[in-house]
């Protein structure tokens, strides 16, 4: 590995291929985008019913949540991959990919947005209704708004994981970067080490920022909360 | 009904229950060596004042910050072990050795400080201070989020698939490709449902039951009992 990232020629071999792996990164990126925003919008609506009085639609969160995150994400898209043909639908790879990383990444997305509302006082739910507010304003309004600080840190760990699993289209040979860059490495002249180095890099590049944002968020979060709590006291002390 | 029996006929259920042995048998592995591994990287992390924190840091970023089918495909070529089964082992080891760290150092962030101060005035020295105190309060604590972890090394053993290792997937997949011989007809929608439905509720058993023992444990730390407290 070492010493074929050291030899000059094969780094040679990959440049002259890299239009591929540039076309294979934007794939990985468009996958990763979309299965983002379905993987929100799927993680609010489950969130938001999980919180839900009704039973049915708590359970129905429940059942979606706990086959999410207990079954293999390379199953799902075999699954989808393999059998759904049969039954008369065939999607694209990476239509495949956007919608089995974005219903995965969704179920775990729900479980953060969950707990997030569960973090909020009840008298908030009662003072909203005695004034009037609808359901659907009292969640986009007051309680969601107030969650976004508490989940933002799990989210984003969460979208870094999304990123991470795109990859998984590499088992269908969906090309994208994962695909692009194991297929140059077993093919040709073996040049693996500076192949996967590349890759590595790359998905590196899409994620490090996130994770360094989310805990500084965090760390953020906790001092600031450390400076409420003196004030809090301090108000006390005073009051005493 | 009949599906069914043409499917799994006993030889079948043989080769997807050796596959799930497998399987099994990577994930305990990985997830032993992994904890290990992490719990001391991330006590260097926290605590080493020199030049192995930021090693042992870089390590850390490195791993999470990139797929672990990466991994698998580096170790599987690269590795120097010489039986498949060890070199992906090795990719797992690698990949959650990170991730445990990680989570080991957020457990050893929510222990005050004081406790350091007091057990250094009780004459214990620091290795004596992270053994006997630190180290079983925050195992205490991080058990659920390390729970989550072994089941997400689980699900990620399904990889192997894609390495030919003879795992729970590759082996039902491997299935699928033989089937009609089994069956005498072209495959239909049902049969692979059947198929991968069992492969799926097989992980989903030993998954749920991880995930049942860990809201237990999660739900008594609440309660401020802590299991194994003692």
């Amino acid at each position: 590995m070492i010493k074929q990232i050291s030899e000059l020629w094969r780094w040679q071999v990959l440049w002259a291929d890299w239009p591929k792996f540039a076309v294979a990164f934007l794939k990985t990126l468009e996958i990763a985008f979309f299965a983002l925003a379905l993987a929100l919008c799927l993680g609010v609506i489950f969130g938001l019913m999980s919180t839900s009085h009704n039973r049915l639609l708590r359970g129905i969160a429940r059942v979606y949540v706990e086959f999410f995150q207990n079954t293999p994400l390379a199953i799902q898209v075999f699954f989808v991959f393999f059998a759904l043909p049969y039954a008369g639908i065939t999607l694209s790879k990476v239509t495949i990919g956007i919608l089995c990383v974005g219903t995965y990444t969704g179920a775990y997305m729900s479980e953060a947005v969950r707990a997030g509302i569960g973090s909020i006082p009840k008298g908030q739910f009662e003072a909203a209704q005695s004034q009037g507010f609808t359901y659907i304003q009292t969640m986009a309004l007051i309680i969601l708004p107030q969650t976004i600080k508490i989940i933002l840190p799990p989210m984003v760990n969460q979208m870094v994981n999304l990123v991470k699993n795109t990859s998984i289209v590499t088992m269908i040979a969906g090309g994208d970067l994962m695909y692009r860059a194991n297929a140059f490495a077993t093919n040709g002249t073996m040049s693996y080490g500076p192949s996967y180095l590349v890759c590595g890099i790359l998905y590196f590049i899409l994620c490090f920022p996130l994770t360094r944002w989310a805990r500084r968020y965090e760390d953020r979060l906790k001092q600031r909360d450390v400076q409420t709590n003196l004030e809090i006291e301090k108000m006390e002390e005073e009051l005493v | 009904m009949t599906a069914f029996a043409s499917i799994f006929t006993s030889a079948n259920l043989r080769y997807i229950m050796i596959g799930f042995g497998m399987t099994i048998k990577i994930a305990a592995v990985s997830i032993l060596l992994s904890i290990i591994i992490g719990t001391v990287l991330g006590l260097i992390r926290n605590y080493d004042k020199f030049i192995l924190k930021y090693i042992t840091g870089f390590y850390i970023e490195v791993f999470r910050n990139t797929p672990n089918l990466l991994w698998v495909f580096v170790c599987y070529i690269a590795a120097p072990f010489n039986s498949v089964f060890q070199r992906v082992c090795c990719a797992y080891v690698l990949f959650t050795s990170a991730m445990m760290a990680e989570i080991v150092r957020g457990g050893l962030n929510s222990i005050p400080k004081g406790q350091f101060e007091a057990a250094a005035s009780q004459g214990f020295t620091f290795i004596g201070t992270l053994w006997y105190i630190v180290i079983p309060q925050c195992f205490r604590r991080i058990i659920p989020t390390m729970m989550s972890q072994v089941i997400t090394v689980i699900k990620d053993t399904s990889f192997c698939a894609q390495v030919a290792v003879g795992e729970l997937l590759f082996n039902t997949k491997d299935l699928m490709s033989k089937l009609y011989t089994y069956t005498g007809h072209p495959i239909t929608f049902g049969e692979m449902c059947l198929l991968f439905g069992f492969a799926a509720f097989l992980y989903f058993i030993l998954n749920f039951t991880l995930s049942c023992i860990m809201r237990y444990l999660q739900h008594h730390q609440e309660r401020g009992q802590g299991v194994g407290q003692n």
